[in-house]
């Protein structure tokens, strides 16, 4: 469970057909209250919106992962037990999720900056949110 | 009766209104997990107020709360293997325990004497004395060649029994805890794939696991094990697309209003109306996100409903006489569980990000109370000591 088995499901993020385009939207004002950056050319979030994803990491993703990322139903996202994964595998994982397992695709609620910007502070220890 | 600092030094604080009032009862108290603080707010129901609050309960980011039976203690499960007895009265700490790495949940037997934790890390079951919390027994989730799986979905049933799944295996366990030193298995392999949580109807008779790993649920009648496990519902899943599911569903709060159960689809934006005569579904509602909670009013004549984020912020409610939503609210950001009161007049709402509980009149769905909370999650009331499967 829960392993690299089928990393590769780029057809996972078009299946998924927006369910609330008018939800997102105020999500994205009320929530992230900056520009949506969904370029490939992945900007650095600005502070405020790391803020937000640190936050997000720290309260919705530890749902599964656990708010100290030590596991749960999900695998532990600390340093120690992503070693030796590399950064852009972790992204691809979050965009687009593994449909062999729980991990669902955040592609409809984070940018590429987004999943990059995640994926390298998991890596490094993540910072605290609360 | 002892009036003790000792409860300082494991962090709790001592409730000002009930040490100093003298006698008083439960009935109408309750806890709100405060998941980011490792803390909980102790509540009456009758006051719409925090009445106090107990920290050093560890890491609360996915917890919940059985009652004993008399109503006074609160047995906490959290994330990080943590097991503490809270006394409602006292607002203390009463035990505490820590019997794991990563646990999920639990349960109290039918006779109040046993407390059951099903463990993430090292996968398997403790059961512990209700009263000292002492180690009675493990059971290791022991499949395969040896390895440990998850156990999830872990609820009591009559005859001092807990029955709970092992997520990897794909595996439901019986364990008859009639004598708690030497639990009696019974297991019943090759259920289906990835079985993520579980409920048992109010009456104790069936317990349903829901699948991850494939549609349907797998179904246990209590009453005749001898049966074995049935596949149920094979439309209930995240079908072949297989769907991003962005937070598990959670089954136990599963709604029984008269002969039908409504529960929350996997995936989809749907609430699924179930006969509960003859496990198929009968209708299909839709609703405003992936939802999380679907439950019932005490009465059966509402349906509550929240949702995954990115819908969370939003909460509708379901008429289950024209299966209609009759209202959709805005309580707050981040809506993560609701709690009726013992007989229905009031909801009460954790708003995460609000940092707030809210509280509505069911009748009128006027907002009549709030209360501030650290980023609250689980709200408990005690009169889950007197149901089963709570």
């Amino acid at each position: 469970m829960h392993t690299e088995r089928s990393m590769l499901h780029g057809a996972a993020r078009s299946r998924y057909g927006l369910p609330h385009p008018l939800a997102l939207a105020l999500l994205v004002i009320l929530m992230f209250g900056v520009t949506f950056a969904n370029s490939a050319a992945a900007a650095e979030p600005s502070p405020q919106r790391a803020a937000q994803l640190a936050y997000m990491v720290r309260q919705d993703c530890g749902s599964c992962h656990g708010m100290t990322l030590t596991g749960g139903l999900g695998p532990a996202l600390v340093p120690a037990a992503l070693k030796g994964k590399p950064a852009a595998y972790i992204k691809h994982v979050i965009l687009n999720g593994n449909k062999n397992t729980a991990m669902p695709g955040w592609s409809p609620l984070l940018s590429d900056a987004d999943a990059e910007w995640i994926a390298e502070r998991l890596l490094g220890g993540f910072p605290d949110a609360r | 009766m002892r009036a003790r600092i000792v409860g300082l030094l494991a962090g709790t604080i001592l409730l000002a209104g009930c040490a100093s009032a003298g006698v008083r009862g439960t009935g109408d108290l309750g806890v709100v997990i405060e998941r980011a603080n490792g803390s909980v707010q102790l509540v009456s129901t009758t006051e719409r107020a925090a009445i106090g609050r107990v920290a050093g309960l560890g890491d609360l980011s996915h917890a919940s709360v059985v009652y004993s039976r008399d109503g006074r203690y609160a047995y906490v499960f959290g994330r990080d293997g943590g097991l503490t007895k809270v006394d409602l009265l006292r607002g203390r700490i009463d035990r505490r325990v820590v019997q794991s790495g990563n646990a999920i949940g639990g349960a109290i037997s039918q006779d109040g004497r046993l407390i059951a934790v099903a463990n993430y890390v090292p996968g398997g079951v403790k059961v512990f004395d209700a009263a000292t919390l002492e180690l009675l027994a493990e059971i290791p989730a022991a499949y395969g060649d040896g390895k440990l799986a998850k156990v999830v979905g872990i609820e009591d049933a009559p005859g001092n029994r807990f029955v709970f799944s092992l997520f990897e295996a794909g595996e439901i366990w019986v364990a008859d805890l009639s004598d708690p030193r030497r639990p009696a298995l019974q297991k019943f392999k090759g259920i289906g794939k990835e079985p993520y949580d579980a409920l048992v109807t109010p009456d104790g008779r069936y317990y349903l696991a829901g699948l991850f790993g494939e549609d349907g649920m797998a179904m246990l009648d209590l009453w005749h094990t001898e049966r074995g496990v049935k596949r149920v519902l094979d439309g209930y899943g995240r079908g072949a697309q297989k769907l991003p599911v962005y937070k598990m569903p959670h089954l136990e709060g599963w709604a029984i209003a008269g002969r039908h159960a409504y529960v929350p689809a996997v995936a989809r934006h749907e609430v699924l109306v179930i006969d509960t005569d003859t496990w198929r579904e009968v209708g299909r509602i839709a609703v405003a996100g992936q939802p999380v909670f679907v439950i019932a009013r005490p009465d059966g004549r509402q349906v509550w409903v929240n949702f995954a984020v990115p819908d969370y912020s939003t909460v509708q409610v379901i008429d289950t006489e024209t299966r209609r939503i009759v209202r959709t609210l805005a309580p707050g950001k981040a809506i993560l569980h609701m709690e009726f009161t013992p007989r229905g007049e009031a909801v009460w709402l954790s708003a995460r990000d609000d940092d707030r509980v809210v509280v509505y009149d069911t009748a009128t769905f006027a907002r009549i109370a709030e209360i501030p909370a650290a980023k609250p999650s689980g709200i408990f009331f005690t009169a889950r000591a007197f149901r089963t499967g709570f």
